[in-house]
């Protein structure tokens, strides 16, 4: 674990990512073969489950540093980490011992088949036997929440530096299913087998953002298509079986069953890229009704019914069981076109249908109604585009809608957590109703750090309540508040509820009574609710 | 019985001696507890600090002001009250403020610190019927490194990047941490270099006769070239100003009690965090109080909230007071 430590220290104290890379890879170069495994599965998200709840833990570690338990708790909201809050309380180690990473996740796994008592002793025990920076990971271990701002894609170049394989080869055995119960360094990185897996997906080619299309040239270079507003995913039918993969990594073959007729329909050896989206009448139904299905393990009927779900096809990377992410985007989209020509209405595929333009400003046009269709905004592609592996800038741009924006009143503040613990960051925003202010939302992003400390040191001052780590201020600043979407709601009492909001600007220049109101609010909803 | 000390829009104040102790408007009489520009401000008419507060505040706040000096410990007389200071531990010169009226005694600390950081006059606890307590780093969550730890992490840290050729540039409040870094660290690892801020404080210090290790000023021709190796005191603010791109690859640190939060230190950006403090951390605020003996507890700034109720939970008659002290504040360490 002290290695484990070691690299973990050296990863969070850097910025840069060549020190990073340098970290991963000494580790893996130094590290017992099955740490590194465990390594590589905890930075692609194959983290151990669970195995003592949140609540447990925070009563033992309030237990065995004496605090009451409302202190932990006001000290863990400080913090925003519990593992770390518990390694931050609790007294130095009586013990110390040197174990590794695999010795410490086999001890947290055998948590799981013992009684409550014991697993008690045997975590207190791990506490007392580790120093607060590897009490830490032992924690983050053990709550199931390891991240450690390292990406996969940084974690398979350092992967390549110590192996001397190319980083796509590495990229593609480390997807799909596999566990370091399941395999070995030898079998997961040393073999070649790459029909070891048929379910395996294709790495996701991911497009940047684009604010002004013109810079990127003659438009007949490029193809576009609206940007649907769904979940990203790959149908795959290999060997007889069909595959559904979400973008996050995540199997949700079973989560969509009616998209196994697909496989009737669609050759062995076919991968496609495209857009899971709730959809009917040959519209989206919108991302509301599609989250309604996402948690759904078993599908009831009735949600089969009411968001029925269909796959939009984007793009096609492998044909007649042949790799083709190296052929031209306009090749791979006519064999695309071809494959499906023939696939009856009823079966719940579509092809996204292009949108022709002849200028960017006609694109503009279009970009402009994209609200109208329930889409997001379109997606620019170069027509003579490989499909490459995760977020490559120049050849896929994403052009996305400009967010719905309304002019709101701050009316609570509260401290941030972790990296902003001792910063005023999460407000409350209302919108005039009469001569009162209904609250309608929270924000916490889009402001700097300097905007985000002046707002700190002005909540200290005007602070007309405090309600635990809330504090009421004076209705005094006006924010603009940008979001994505709004939905009814009777959870609020506004009425409604917004998706993804966050802070465009302070308004500075603006009044508190020319603040908008919840007509205002409703107005949207009736447009675009 | 009245209370020997009250709490009002412009501080604390002494009804029986006519005074205010730390005061955020302007008044007649200040007693300051130390020269940090939450405590010490401009345009009071008259102040009254200790002898080793005295420099650091005149330079600040000019010549104009019109300073009085004590020494520790020495009792004086003001109106009805009795009054004396004694050391806090926090900076060089802190004290803690003791006010006597009619046999009643009240402690107004100031900021302050338990463990003796080497430099600063170690705290001293003093008995009193009422403590005004800060609470900066008032949670469990905060436990200091030892001082002679610290000054291994501060030396590996200036010794590995000088072996690799880069220049050490540790952020830190100018009065205290500055100088409490200078007289932990090795000075025979290499030379130590100061921005301005830093320098012209020590130059006010080593005048007053506290001992510091030879540092140099970096000014227009100062450079890695010039100075290879060196470690760079650097106030928290001018980390981003023009004299850093003459050490270029430098290593990057901070010097902050917030440093514990792992979240507080990467969102600063550096590459290395010391857990170092010129505050009372948990166990010191609670050792601290207990110490006076105090049955009264005022908690003026910090995580006062929390910090008050759990004083309640032990027994003491606590209270939380408004003031506009910051501590070693959220902009501080941002």
């Amino acid at each position: 674990m002290k290695q484990f430590a070691t690299l973990f220290a050296r990863i969070d104290e850097t910025t840069k990512t060549r020190v990073k890379v340098d970290a991963l890879a000494s580790y893996l170069s130094a590290a017992p073969p099955e740490d590194r495994v465990w390594m590589i599965a905890l930075f692609t998200g194959r983290r151990p489950k669970r195995a003592v709840t949140a609540t447990r833990l925070r009563e033992w570690a309030a237990e065995v540093a004496g605090l009451p338990d409302w202190l932990f708790e006001e000290s863990y909201h400080v913090v925003g980490d519990l593992a770390e809050t518990i390694s931050l309380v609790l007294p130095d180690p009586t013990h110390e011992v040197d174990h590794s990473l695999t010795h410490w996740i086999t001890t947290i796994k055998a948590l799981a088949g013992v009684e409550e008592n014991q697993r008690k002793a045997a975590v207190i025990a791990a506490w007392d036997s580790l120093v607060p920076d590897q009490r830490f990971l032992f924690n983050k271990l053990l709550t199931g929440g390891f991240r450690m701002g390292v990406s996969a894609k940084l974690m398979t170049r350092a992967l390549a530096i110590s192996t001397g394989q190319d980083e796509a080869t590495l990229t593609h055995k480390l997807m799909g299913s596999w566990s370091p119960e399941t395999t070995t360094w030898e079998h997961l990185i040393e073999t070649e087998d790459p029909t070891a897996d048929l379910s395996r997906p294709y790495p996701f080619y991911l497009a940047h953002p684009v604010d002004v299309p013109d810079d990127l040239g003659a438009p007949s270079d490029w193809h576009a298509e609206r940007k649907w507003d769904g979940i990203r995913g790959q149908f795959i039918h290999r060997g007889g079986a069909h595959y559904i993969w979400s973008r996050g990594e995540e199997v949700m073959t079973d989560r969509f069953p009616e998209l196994a007729q697909l496989a009737d329909f669609l050759p062995d050896g076919t991968v496609i890229d495209g857009e899971l989206l709730a959809f009917a009448d040959e519209a989206p139904l919108g991302f509301n009704a599609l989250q309604k299905r996402i948690g759904l393990k078993k599908v009831p009927a009735k949600a089969l019914r009411d968001s029925p779900v269909i796959f939009m096809a984007y793009d096609l990377l492998e044909h007649a069981g042949a790799d083709i992410r190296q052929t031209a985007f306009a090749e791979r989209r006519a064999l695309l076109i071809d494959m499906l020509r023939d696939v009856p209405a009823q079966i719940p595929i579509r092809l996204s249908q292009e949108v022709a333009f002849k200028t960017w400003d006609d694109l503009a046009k279009v970009r402009s109604l994209s609200r109208d269709h329930n889409v997001e905004g379109l997606m620019i592609k170069r027509k003579d585009s490989p499909y490459l592996a995760g977020r490559k800038r120049g050849d896929w741009w994403k052009w996305k809608v400009d967010p719905l924006t309304i002019d709101a009143v701050m009316i609570y503040a509260q401290s941030g957590h972790g990296r902003r613990a001792n910063l005023f960051t999460d407000y409350t925003f209302a919108v005039w109703n009469g001569e009162e202010l209904t609250p309608f939302t929270k924000a916490y992003s889009g402001l700097t750090d300097a905007e985000f400390r002046e707002v700190t040191a002005w909540v200290r001052k005007n602070t007309l309540q405090k309600f635990g780590p809330v504090r009421q201020v004076k209705p005094h600043h006006v924010f603009e508040i940008a979001f994505e979407g709004i939905q009814p709601s009777s959870r609020h009492k506004s009425g409604v509820a917004l998706r993804f909001p966050r802070m465009l600007r302070w308004r500075k220049d603006k009044p508190v009574d020319e603040a908008n109101t919840l007509d205002d609010l409703n107005e949207m909803l009736k447009l675009y609710g | 019985m009245a209370d020997v000390l009250t709490f009002t829009d412009s501080g604390i104040y002494c009804p029986a001696g006519d005074f205010f102790i730390d005061p955020w408007r302007p008044v007649p009489k200040a007693l300051i507890t130390h020269g940090h520009s939450d405590h010490a401000r401009p345009d009071m008419g008259r102040y009254l600090a200790t002898e080793g507060t005295a420099p650091v505040m005149q330079y600040r706040l000019g010549p104009e002001a019109r300073i009085d000096t004590v020494r520790y410990g020495e009792a004086r007389r003001i109106g009805d009250a009795k009054v004396s200071f004694h050391p806090a531990g926090h900076v060089p010169g802190s004290a803690q403020i003791r006010v006597e009226v009619k046999g009643e005694v009240w402690v107004a600390s100031g900021d302050y610190k338990t463990v003796d950081d080497g430099l600063s006059e170690a705290f001293d606890a003093v008995p009193c019927h009422a403590f005004i307590t800060e609470s900066t780093f008032g949670l469990p969550i905060f436990k200091w490194t030892p001082q002679e730890v610290l000054a291994q992490q501060l030396n590996d840290w200036w010794q590995a990047n000088a072996a690799a050729g880069r220049a050490s540039i540790v952020g830190a409040y100018a009065l205290g941490k500055a100088q409490r870094l200078m007289r932990a660290v090795d000075a025979g690892i290499g030379p130590m270099l100061t921005v301005t801020a830093v320098e012209n404080t020590n130059e006010v210090l080593r005048a007053q006769g506290v001992n510091l290790p030879e540092t140099s000023r970096i000014t227009e021709d100062v450079s890695a070239k010039s100075h290879p190796g060196a470690l760079i005191i650097a106030t928290p603010g001018s980390t981003t100003h023009n004299w850093v791109r003459r050490f270029p690859g430098a290593a990057t640190a901070f010097a902050s009690g917030w440093m514990s939060m792992r979240g507080v230190r990467r969102r600063r950006g550096t590459d290395r965090g010391f857990v170092v403090s010129d505050h009372a951390d948990w166990d010191g605020l609670n050792a601290a109080i207990k110490a006076t003996g105090a049955e009264k507890i005022f908690v003026t700034h910090g995580y006062t909230g929390t910090f008050q109720r759990y004083l309640a939970e032990q027994g003491y008659d606590a209270h939380v007071v408004s003031t506009e002290y910051t501590g070693d504040d959220a902009e501080d360490a941002a």
